[in-house]
């Protein structure tokens, strides 16, 4: 377990979303989108007041009411905002880091509903409001380490996966979890071939209800923008970032480890676990260090930590295993 | 070929040339490389040795199709050394920013990562070529060894379009209109000579028996 302690320097008691101006961290291309859709909703009802004083429920970015966490992580430098959301992998959007914030504004993020299947007692539909409603929503400041060699520190914001399986009733013979992401042709047409479409990630159940998994629903106080895949995700910090899932649609239980999306493209790549660990190389390149995204070209690479740092809570469910052979 | 256009265009190529490094330099001063700068630098480098590489290969090949464009071959050396540097400043930039000057990474990834050993070596064959790119070093060698040496750049072409490949992940395609681009000036090559040595006998009459 974390313990929280004051942190001067971030001053961990204080949301994220109180320390970054709302200007700041609104995504720009929805800002003005929004600016300008209300502006013309204003002109067409002829209301004056409504273009000097736009309306909020206009803007795509609604503020999200969260508490503290003791889970979250401190003493880190939090990533920019527009770092976060202009610096992507979402294939289905582009293959491009900038591609997700400049393709995924057609993602219909409302309504939206997450099937909840497999070995469970019985399936069933879930709405996002209800998933928003489902627990108090918490600040949780994750460090994030992509497979590729970078990282970054995230505040987002969610609760425990664990807290939404506990409402799914999963049979006892549901050994694992298999998250399956929106696939629409038609609005995510820059995913590239060689992939099974839909993305499709997955976890062992024990590493499910790991209090550190987080679902996501939102990102320095605000739901999740559409490239950080909105309107729900789940983080698993302690893996390589591709394992956590973007825009959930389906969340099934099953008996056998799920085939999933990277695994399937390049196995001797992706293995199912992807747990972070310096001592095992990607075979492109060594995992042993990384770079922090942000930071100018001649800033130090930084040690990449064992299960990413976050070796306490969830060193034990790899007990007895060979990390090397299941990585 | 008048001298001023020559002198004007060799002006535009070396401005041309200096252009990416110019823009990088500039964007690392004013803090613009972007979220990841480290790969900004290698992209930006690599990409920069590639095409200007691609260039210099288009030359012969258009030069045999067009003899108005044989004062081309003025310009393969001035790009053949600017592709170097390019590969220079990429190889650079791993060294520096990757391996962070540590030797035993750098002979690690030299051994374990192809996609290293290729770039590494297509580098290499193209030192001897940057090294022997003088006038001085032609006639020192001969025309016919000189040729015979830098025909090592069709390898380190290829070497580096592997190099690309390797790098990338599974299903990515970036290096896909590069490789279109090698892969056609390679095999223009032997076609256009096949092309030639085909027509030649038709134009020079053969000597009638006396």
């Amino acid at each position: 377990m974390l313990i929280r302690k004051p942190d001067p320097v971030s001053g961990s008691n204080i949301p994220s979303s109180e320390i970054t101006p709302k200007e700041k961290w609104l995504n720009r291309r929805t800002f003005i989108a929004a600016a300008a859709a209300s502006g013309a909703v204003a002109l067409a009802g002829n209301r004056l007041s409504e273009i000097l004083a736009p309306s909020r429920t206009v803007h795509a970015n609604a503020k999200l009411q969260t508490v503290p966490s003791p889970l979250t992580t401190t003493g880190e430098q939090l990533t920019s905002l527009q770092n976060i959301t202009h610096y992507n992998n979402f294939y289905e959007f582009g293959t491009d880091k900038s591609d997700p914030s400049a393709n995924a504004g057609g993602l219909p993020t409302r309504p939206w509903n997450v099937k909840i299947s497999g070995l469970v007692k019985a399936p069933k539909v879930i709405d996002i409001d209800t998933i928003l409603k489902l627990h108090p929503l918490e600040d949780r400041t994750y460090r994030f380490r992509c497979v590729e060699g970078w990282s970054m520190v995230v505040p987002w914001v969610g609760y425990s996966l664990s807290e939404l399986i506990k409402t799914c009733d999963p049979l006892p013979s549901a050994k694992y979890v298999q998250f399956l992401s929106y696939w629409d042709r038609h609005v995510e047409k820059w995913a590239p071939g060689g992939y099974n479409w839909p993305y499709s990630e997955g976890l062992r159940m024990d590493e499910a209800m790991n209090p550190l998994t987080l679902l996501t629903v939102g990102l320095y106080g605000d739901v999740l923008p559409n490239q950080d895949g909105a309107p729900v995700r789940i983080i698993v910090p302690w893996k390589y970032g591709f394992k956590s899932a973007k825009s959930i649609v389906q969340i099934k239980f099953t008996d056998k480890q799920p085939s999933t999306t990277w695994n399937d493209a390049a196995p001797n790549e992706y293995g199912f676990y992807s747990n972070v660990n310096p001592n095992v190389d990607h075979p492109r390149w060594s995992q042993a260090t990384e770079r922090r995204i942000g930071l100018p070209f001649y800033a130090p690479r930084k040690q990449t930590l064992m299960f990413n740092g976050y070796g306490d809570q969830v060193a034990s469910l790899y007990n007895g295993m060979n990390l090397k052979k299941y990585y | 070929m008048t001298k001023p256009i020559l002198i004007t265009l060799k002006v535009l190529t070396w401005i041309a040339c200096l252009l990416p490094i110019a823009i990088l330099v500039s964007d690392a001063i004013t803090n613009n490389l972007g979220p990841d700068p480290t790969k900004t630098i290698t992209f930006s480098s690599g990409k920069s040795a590639m095409c200007i590489l691609i260039i210099s290969l288009a030359i012969t090949p258009a030069r045999m199709l067009w003899s108005k464009l044989s004062w081309m071959i003025k310009f393969r050396r001035l790009l053949g050394l600017f592709a170097f540097f390019y590969a220079s400043v990429h190889l650079f930039a791993y060294i520096g920013l990757y391996a962070a000057f540590d030797t035993h990474v750098m002979i690690q990834d030299v051994l374990k990562r192809r996609f290293i050993t290729a770039g590494v070596a297509a580098w290499l064959l193209l030192v001897p070529l940057a090294l022997t790119s003088t006038t001085g070093a032609i006639k020192r060698l001969g025309g016919k060894n000189w040729q015979r040496l830098h025909k090592l750049v069709y390898v380190a072409a290829i070497l580096a379009i592997i190099h690309y490949w390797w790098q990338v992940k599974a299903g990515v395609t970036t290096p896909l209109v590069d490789t279109l681009w090698v892969a056609g000036l390679l095999l223009l090559r032997p076609i256009l000579t096949w092309w030639k040595s085909r027509n030649t006998p038709k134009r020079q009459p053969q000597p009638r028996p006396a």
